[in-house]
């Protein structure tokens, strides 16, 4: 079996393993690691366009939100007319309709990204980072106005089906393909686009299609993040997807080193422990987080976890 | 000899600047042609008509019969026309290696996504790939680079590199824009000996911008001369360099000189 799959297989048994954690967790440490869970999930997706692809995204929070709430919609409104009450239902049922509802989130986000993506991604450099940005307050401004959805005040009482293990299990998932589709020849080409987008035309990529393939792929899992967050937080208003959570994602994907899969994770987990590990000194925390950032990027522009020099396989 | 590659009074105009002048010029099948001309004479716009950067304003541009139009830069490079850049346009941050494979994308036999579910038929395919980039390397003595950056690459690795990824796209004609450029007199007697090598060894046509006579002289069958966008002279080595039009256009430039020693 290929390496990646087996690696894949581990870290599945190792999500469901956590579930069957003996006296189970101390809630405070769920709390942070399902946190950490989807901000990996969110990181490694958006490091698919702005560390391999090379493009500036600033708008991964709106694809999170699409997801959020059509899967909120779906486990609020759609499934209680197909299957009935949820909480009656069996667990494999109650399961069904959760993978359902998060596949629908991250469906509905990749056509978000797509919408987005193919008028923009045509052009070069910092209009998509403007685009982007456009799009991540229009879908909230439309979240906020659409009655159904809840507008100002958001969703309540979404069913709490995200668990540990399925927060981790997506978060291999996403690792996962990110992974596989970037090493491969195929995926030589998300590079090559970063690297000069007229030489990789010259060469017969189409880096306009390899930017969207891209954007699409991290707003599915964007979307599929968002509906684990829902699920978890069990309420949800537009104001919770702005632009300072596309940037929280943003400086994760920096921090790890643009592009350097292992670099992103660990920044992911630092970023999310970070503002908890400084919890103690609460008011000072936020300027405490701040100055951390700007001296990691004085110190190490490259990203914190970008080493020189790791040969690549042939 | 077929016919290979053919411009029909290809014109491009910026504005009120006509950079191409109603040109035309064949490519035949396993020639060596050059194009010369003097700065800004519109050589290397002629590449980009040829390869889609420019969409013609009037005139016709096919290969193969076909015509070019509309095709895009990618689609043109199916086809079978790979070029290198004036100034180098490697992917800088991949390996040597992994700069071959992208360009062997176009003989990919997966689908895309194969990628993820690597089953038998993906990993031959892949494999199958880094043999046939490896090779290439092998045969212009760049395999000891194989895992370093492009960008690390001394100068005129780097421009070998771009003419062996070209190679890997499987082109039936090559367009090497300037490849001498910047090169001392021993470098350029080595470029026209690879240029030479690459034509019979994966029987491709040629065309050739460049600045130094040497080169040009020294390895094309056939030359075409433009000066302001037109084609001012078109024939043999030996027709160009006592062609007074040609000489008339460049006089009282570098390349005046240089042309009269010939």
């Amino acid at each position: 079996m290929p390496r990646p799959h087996v690696a894949l297989l581990l870290a599945l048994a190792a999500a469901y393993g956590v579930s069957h954690f003996p006296g189970g967790l101390d809630p405070y440490l769920l709390d942070v690691l399902t946190g950490i869970g989807i901000n990996i999930i969110l990181a490694v997706s958006l490091n698919l366009v702005n560390g391999y692809t090379g493009q500036f995204s600033l708008g991964h929070a709106g694809f999170m939100s699409v997801g959020a709430y059509l899967s909120s919609a779906v486990s609020l409104f759609v499934a209680p007319k197909l299957v009935g009450e949820l909480s009656a239902a069996g667990e494999v049922t109650q399961g069904a309709v959760f993978l359902a509802a998060l596949i629908t989130g991250g469906f509905c986000a990749a056509l978000a990204g797509l919408f987005v993506g193919v008028p923009s991604l045509r052009l070069r450099g910092d209009y998509l980072a403007l685009v982007t940005l456009g799009f991540g307050e229009i879908i909230r401004v439309i979240f906020q106005n659409v009655e159904i959805l809840g507008g100002a005040l958001g969703l309540n009482a979404i069913p709490g089906s995200t668990t540990l293990t399925w927060v981790l299990a997506v978060a291999a998932v996403t690792v996962f393909v990110v992974h596989c589709l970037v090493d491969s020849t195929y995926g030589r080409g998300f590079l090559a686009t970063r690297d000069d987008e007229i030489a990789a035309a010259a060469v017969g990529l189409n880096p306009t299609r390899y930017k969207i393939v891209a954007f699409v792929v991290a707003a599915f899992f964007a979307g599929v993040a968002g509906g684990l967050y829902a699920h978890f937080k069990l309420t949800i208003t537009p104001t919770g997807f702005d632009f300072t959570r596309s940037i929280e994602i943003v400086v994760m994907v920096i921090l790890g080193g643009m592009g350097n899969a292992v670099g992103v994770i660990l920044a992911a987990v630092l970023l999310t422990v970070l503002p908890e590990v400084l919890r103690p000194i609460a008011e000072y925390r936020m300027i405490l987080y701040s100055l951390l950032l700007v001296l990691l990027m004085l110190l190490r522009p490259q990203g914190l976890f970008n080493f020189p020099a790791r040969r690549p396989r042939g | 000899m077929a016919e290979l590659l053919r411009l029909e009074q290809a014109t491009i105009r910026f504005g009120g600047l006509t950079a191409v002048n109603a040109v035309d010029f064949a490519v035949n099948e396993g020639e060596l042609c050059g194009l010369i001309g003097p700065n800004g004479a519109g050589k290397t716009t002629v590449f980009n008509l040829i390869t889609g950067v420019y969409a013609p304003t009037s005139g016709r541009i096919s290969f193969g019969g076909r015509d070019l139009r509309g095709l895009g830069v990618d689609g043109i490079v199916g086809l079978g026309i790979a070029r290198t850049f004036q100034n180098i346009r490697l992917f800088g941050s991949l390996s040597v290696l992994d700069n071959v494979r992208a360009a062997c994308n176009l003989h990919r036999a997966t689908a895309p996504g194969h990628a993820l579910l690597r089953l038998g038929a993906f990993r031959r395919d892949e494999a199958a790939i880094v043999a046939r980039a490896n090779e290439l390397l092998e045969i212009f003595n760049l395999g000891r680079f194989r895992d370093a950056p492009a960008r690390s690459l001394p100068y005129g690795e780097q421009r070998r590199l771009e003419i062996v990824r070209c190679l890997a796209t499987r082109p039936r004609l090559l367009l090497l824009d300037e490849p001498a450029a910047g090169m001392n007199p021993t470098e350029k007697t080595e470029l026209i000996r690879l240029i030479q090598q690459v034509r019979r060894q994966f029987n491709l046509s040629i065309l050739l911008v460049e600045h130094s006579m040497r080169v040009v002289m020294g390895c094309c069958e056939r030359i075409a001369v433009l000066d302001y966008g037109v084609k001012i002279a078109e024939g043999t080595p030996d027709q160009i360099r006592t062609d007074p039009k040609v000489i008339e256009a460049y006089l009282g430039e570098d390349h005046g000189s240089s042309l009269a020693h010939h």
